[in-house]
């Protein structure tokens, strides 16, 4: 099992071919909602490994701190106090990059590698590549990368791409005290959910399920939620997440018109991007087959 | 714990009450959602707060904080009047058949022999009615009017459904839902495990919490058993260690005491300590206290401990009261202290009413401080506004500052809440001069034994006498150390029934405390330790996680004490006839020779069945006790007293009788005591999982995680104060106040309590003038200077309080004014001691 094979599947804005030799198996990340309680060891471990650190904040009246995702937490768990027909839930989800198998940023991305999708299903940010335009941003149904205000590049969360390559879980995974967080083969994942979408029906959880929205192609982050049927509960995790048409609006016709003026419009750039074209169509052939 | 972490996965229901297990205990937590995932438990949690607990529980109830007692005893009387107990078990394995003097009663609020001046009980009437040879009298029918079961009836008659939920303000229908999912597990082949930690302990009925639920596990038949027990969740790493190893001022290792003024001699202190058999047949297993407390001499004195000189008890001290800390800081605040070495804790921090431990610490001459950090104690002389309005010039206090080794950076075992001894290795080396806190006192101790030699001195023979065989007398190995609690031989010890035969030769290790003497053959410096160092090498160090039986016993893994038992009480999942209550759940079993299976039984080995001996041997009389007997200071029954400061200014079930009629109160503290008058709402503190007490604060990512301070209040109360979430507040009791960010919350209920509407308000603890995270005030500048009254451990749960919006005016400061001179700060060795944030993360100084 080739779990962690980092062999390329796609790069933003590249022609080159990917390899074909090997089939990695897909990867996933499973977030069992309902057995996370909240303590953010995920938050700290992604900080420890990945070598970043939050600024200390302030309270804004609420546990989630910080406030939202920045450039240097990856993560984040987000609280919800719901209360339905007088019973009071506090559902806790741990944000993040979801690693669509139809990654809105990659798709965006104007400059050539600095995002990079991996056969097995990781969406990565390759920072020395960033211009730090933001399109990227603008492209992610889940509203996941930051830019910082530092380096004026974009980073979020690479599921552990380094960790990964070398038959490690996520630091995240590691860090989970209750196996609230599991890594594996996609299809583990699913089967493990599961099994537990089955027992926590039987405890009186009808609506529980897995959430693996299919309008980006399905995700290599997944979710068990006990009310899968209103994800928004879940401080706003959407519910039928599409790519930002004005993604597809770009990727038509802006994009190689900003490309070839990125490229210093130079003429030879101008024959070179007219080429894109029989490349995108592949491209959205695979899509529909995922 | 009585049982383990990892037994938790047998549990079939899992009472989270008095603790906040997925929060404070997060990686133990584990088995409780374990039990949830693979075995079908339902997780129930009584708590003031939905807390992060209740967010993955079944079922959660609020509760008024300091009514457990009520809410358990309601509990117990609901089991019994449905009936729903474990008859066989009750009747076999608990003293619901002893027979009661006639003495005993309990009136108003009070149980007989009270002594009002004191403050205290004479207990002679808590006792069983004894027969011609000394044995308590037992009505095996139930029959008997003052048999404990027909008194315990009696006791929780009084705690109806609506009384419960009038006490507790915890609506009666889901108290009702609660009695009902316990009682399921009333059958033999269903467990309930209780989870609890300080939210039970920190209370001036502490003691009596945990008694309650003790009782009430008992008459369900869930003590011995895989999944159940009564487990204390220990919240600071080898706390546990602590407590067994008797470092608290009236303990010796080994659960022993120390000598009580008047007990002269040794002959005198062991007779008091040795239980008498209470029911024929049965072990007492104290009774082998003389065994131990000489071997315990031994392993101190050594050689010059000998049967002439009574093994060296008159080097002992003779307590004429108890030491605690809140006695001792209640001492140096009346200036009969004047001298204070503080090794691993942070009492400014830690110990309630900042403002007297403040105004203590300024009256000392000298204060040493031992830490890896730089602790709020340690800069208590220094004024950092608000939060610590102090004036350095007047205070005349010397500290010393000395940099200490964190438990990552040193080998060592550490005792965990399960009983288990884990060997582990330093992973770091301790930056610039720190010292381990073993080598500190060692130097300090040679020390002061030179100058005993040269000087001479009062009494020196206690110092001069210790045994001190260690390769390097200025810093003893772990290893050493560990080898000495466990105990060695020092001359052959034969078997009893056998003298041909030698059970361990002089000079190796033990195996077992059944091997230990009263004769000064053997050294023990904890004698529950023994088995932990053998011959064979250090067990703790063990790391084999394989679990056979696939009940979570592990037995190769680390090492249990006592004698690697993993469950406690173990015999008790067996019948009488030794056959396992529930075949799924066998630790032990009678296997027609012996006791036997996957665990280590908690009983003699070889004595079978019908011998009749009872599965509670520690106990005089055999079995679990729903009666304490003489062991509690307010009753052998848990009675529901209110909090010292109270928010209905009485007790619905006794007016007269409203707090814990045996607590010790200090006149001077009575005074820093509010009415609900003046501070209407309850106050309860408590720590967050991104926060370790004081310490994490000093770690970036700690910080980044949970930056300022905040309280908690619900949604009804900020609506009726006008505070927004988010707003800053002042929350003050009477004896200071704070400034934090205000957490408005659904998870807050306000609740009904006899008549009136009763807030609570949350107060995390975490936040001080040292560290990274964002500079807030001492919690416990609200928390009012009272404990418990067999432990002393403070009310931390459950004070008055005040809040309003922070409208930013400068408050009066609330310590006293204090001495004067200038400050003195005398710190050993150049270490920078912020640097030490490493361990939790990488803390770059220059960012700070």
């Amino acid at each position: 099992m080739a779990l962690q094979s980092l062999d390329i599947w796609r790069r933003s804005a590249t022609t080159t071919p990917s390899p074909s030799q090997r089939e990695p198996i897909e990867v996933a990340k499973l977030i069992d909602v309902t057995k996370c309680i909240g303590c953010k060891a995920c938050q700290s471990a992604c900080q420890e490994w990945n070598d970043v650190r939050e600024e200390v904040g302030v309270n804004i009246g609420s546990y989630q701190n910080p406030h939202d995702l920045t450039a240097n937490s990856w993560t984040l768990m987000r609280f919800a106090e719901i209360e339905e027909n007088g019973h009071l839930e506090w559902l806790i989800r741990k944000d993040g990059c979801m690693h669509c198998a139809d990654p809105g940023c990659l798709k965006a991305c104007p400059s050539p590698g600095a995002i990079i999708q991996y056969k097995n299903g990781i969406v990565d940010f390759a920072e020395e590549n960033c211009i730090g335009c933001g399109y990227c941003i603008k492209g992610c149904p889940f509203n996941i990368p930051r830019l910082s205000k530092e380096d004026s590049k974009v980073y979020k969360c690479t599921l552990c791409s380094d960790r990964v390559a070398v038959g490690l879980e996520p630091a995240c995974i590691k860090a989970c005290p209750t196996q609230a967080l599991v890594f594996g083969s996609k299809e583990d994942m699913k089967d493990h959910a599961a099994e537990r979408i089955a027992e926590l029906k039987e405890r009186g959880f009808e609506n529980a399920g897995l959430y693996d929205p299919q309008g980006v192609g399905g995700t290599h982050v997944m979710y068990v939620l006990h009310h899968a049927d209103k994800p928004e509960l879940y401080n706003e995790l959407p519910r039928d997440p599409h790519i930002n048409p004005m993604v597809a609006v770009w990727k038509g016709i802006t994009k190689p018109l900003a490309l070839m003026a990125m490229a210093g419009a130079v003429l030879g750039g101008f024959f070179h991007y007219i080429g894109i074209g029989p490349n995108e169509v592949e491209e959205d052939e695979e899509e529909e087959k995922a | 714990m009585t049982n383990s972490w990892t037994d938790i996965k047998n549990a079939n229901l899992i009472l989270v009450m008095g603790g906040n297990a997925a929060e404070a205990h997060p990686v133990g937590f584990k088995w409780a959602v374990e039990a949830k995932a693979h075995n079908k438990a339902k997780l129930i949690v009584v708590d003031p707060r939905f807390t992060r607990t209740a967010s993955v529980a079944d079922y959660y109830a609020p509760i008024r904080s300091g009514t457990d007692i009520a809410f358990l005893s309601g509990v117990i009387r609901y089991l019994l009047e449905k009936d729903q107990i474990q008859h066989e078990y009750v009747k076999a394995f608990t003293n619901a058949a002893f027979i009661v003097r006639e003495d005993f009663g309990f009136e108003d609020g009070l149980f007989s022999g009270y002594v009002e001046k004191e403050h205290k009980y004479d207990k002679s009437s808590w006792a069983y009615e004894l027969d011609a040879k000394g044995f308590a009298k037992v009505d095996p029918t139930l029959q008997h009017p003052r048999c404990v079961l027909n008194l315990l009836k009696g006791h929780v008659d009084r705690y109806t459904p609506d009384v419960v939920s009038s006490i507790t303000g915890t609506p009666k229908d889901q108290f009702l839902h609660i009695c009902e999912m316990i009682a399921t597990t009333a059958v033999p082949d269903r467990t309930m495990t209780s989870l609890y930690a300080l939210g039970w302990t920190q209370h001036s009925i502490g003691a009596q919490n945990i008694r309650t639920l003790a009782m009430l596990q008992l008459l369900l038949g869930n003590i011995g058993m895989a999944g159940g027990g009564v487990n204390a969740l220990r919240g600071h790493s080898n706390i546990q260690g602590l407590t067994d190893l008797g470092l608290l001022s009236d303990l010796l290792p080994g659960y022993m005491s120390l000598a009580k003024d008047g007990e002269d001699t040794r002959a005198a202190y062991l007779e008091k300590r040795t239980p008498k058999l209470l029911r024929p047949d049965q072990i007492n297993y104290w009774q082998n206290y003389p065994k131990f407390h000489t071997s315990l001499m031994k392993a101190w004195y050594g050689p010059a401990a000998t049967k002439d000189n009574d093994f060296g008890y008159d080097w002992l001290p003779k307590l004429d009261k108890v030491y605690d800390v809140l006695r001792v800081f209640d001492l140096m605040d009346q200036g009969k202290m004047n001298g204070y070495f503080c090794q691993g804790f942070n009492p400014l921090a830690s110990f309630p009413n900042k403002a007297k431990v403040g105004a203590a610490l300024s009256k000392l001459k000298y204060l040493v401080v031992m830490d890896p950090l730089q602790t709020e104690t340690s800069e208590f002389w220094k004024n950092y506004g608000e939060s610590n309005d102090v004036d350095p010039s007047k205070i005349q206090t010397e500290v010393f500052r000395l940099p200490t080794t964190l438990f990552a950076e040193e080998d060592g075992s550490l005792v965990n809440s399960t009983r288990w001894l884990q060997w582990h290795w330093k992973g770091a080396e301790a930056p610039g001069e720190c010292r381990t806190d073993i080598a500190i006192m060692s130097s300090l101790f040679m020390k002061l034994r030179e100058m005993y030699a040269k000087d001479g001195g009062a009494f020196a023979d206690p110092i001069m006498n210790l045994h001190w065989p260690y390769h390097d007398p200025e810093e003893p190995s772990p290893e050493e150390l560990a080898k000495e609690a466990n105990g060695y031989a020092l001359e052959d010890i034969v078997d009893p029934k056998d003298k041909t035969k030698v059970l361990v030769k002089a000079g190796q290790q033990l195996s077992t405390f059944a091997h230990m003497t009263d004769d000064g053959k053997t050294a023990s410096g904890c004698w529950i330790f023994a088995g932990s160092w053998t011959e064979a090498g250090n067990q703790m160090a063990r790391r084999d996680n394989s679990d056979p039986s696939g009940l979570g016993v592990s037995p190769n893994w680390a090492w249990a004490w006592p004698l690697n038992r993993r469950i406690l009480y173990n015999r008790a999942s067996c019948d009488v006839n030794g056959k396992p209550w529930d075949p799924k759940r066998k630790l032990v079993a009678w296997d027609g020779s012996k006791w036997s299976g996957p665990d280590v039984p908690d009983f003699k080995a070889d004595s079978p069945p019908e011998a009749g001996v009872s599965p509670f041997i520690m106990n005089n009389e055999g079995v679990g006790r729903l009666f304490a007997v003489d062991k509690m200071a307010e009753g052998p029954f848990p009675e529901h007293y209110e909090p010292f400061e109270s928010p209905l200014g009485t007790n619905p079930l006794h007016p007269k009788v409203i707090s814990n009629p045996a607590a010790r109160v200090f006149p001077k503290d009575k005074e820093h005591f509010g009415t609900n008058a003046e501070f209407p709402y309850v106050g309860t503190t408590y720590r967050l999982t991104e926060h370790f007490h004081f310490w994490t604060k000093h770690s970036k990512i700690n910080a980044s995680l949970q930056p300022e301070q905040f309280v908690e209040i619900g949604e009804e109360l900020a609506k009726e104060k006008g505070i927004e979430n988010g707003e800053r507040v002042v929350v003050r009791s009477k004896r200071g106040f704070i400034r934090a960010v205000a957490v408005v919350t659904k998870r807050i209920k306000a609740l009904d309590v006899a008549g009136k509407r009763i807030h609570q308000i949350g107060v995390p603890i975490h936040w001080g003038f040292t560290g990274v995270a964002k500079q807030g005030f001492i919690a416990n500048t609200l928390t009012p200077f009272v404990g418990d009254a067999n432990t002393q451990t403070p009310e931390f749960k459950s004070f008055l309080v005040n809040v309003e919006k922070d409208t930013g005016k400068p408050m009066a400061a609330a310590t006293e004014a204090t001495t004067q001179a200038t400050p003195k700060t005398a710190d050993a060795g150049e270490v920078d001691l912020p640097r030490r944030g490493w361990l939790f993360g990488r803390n770059k100084t220059e960012e700070v």
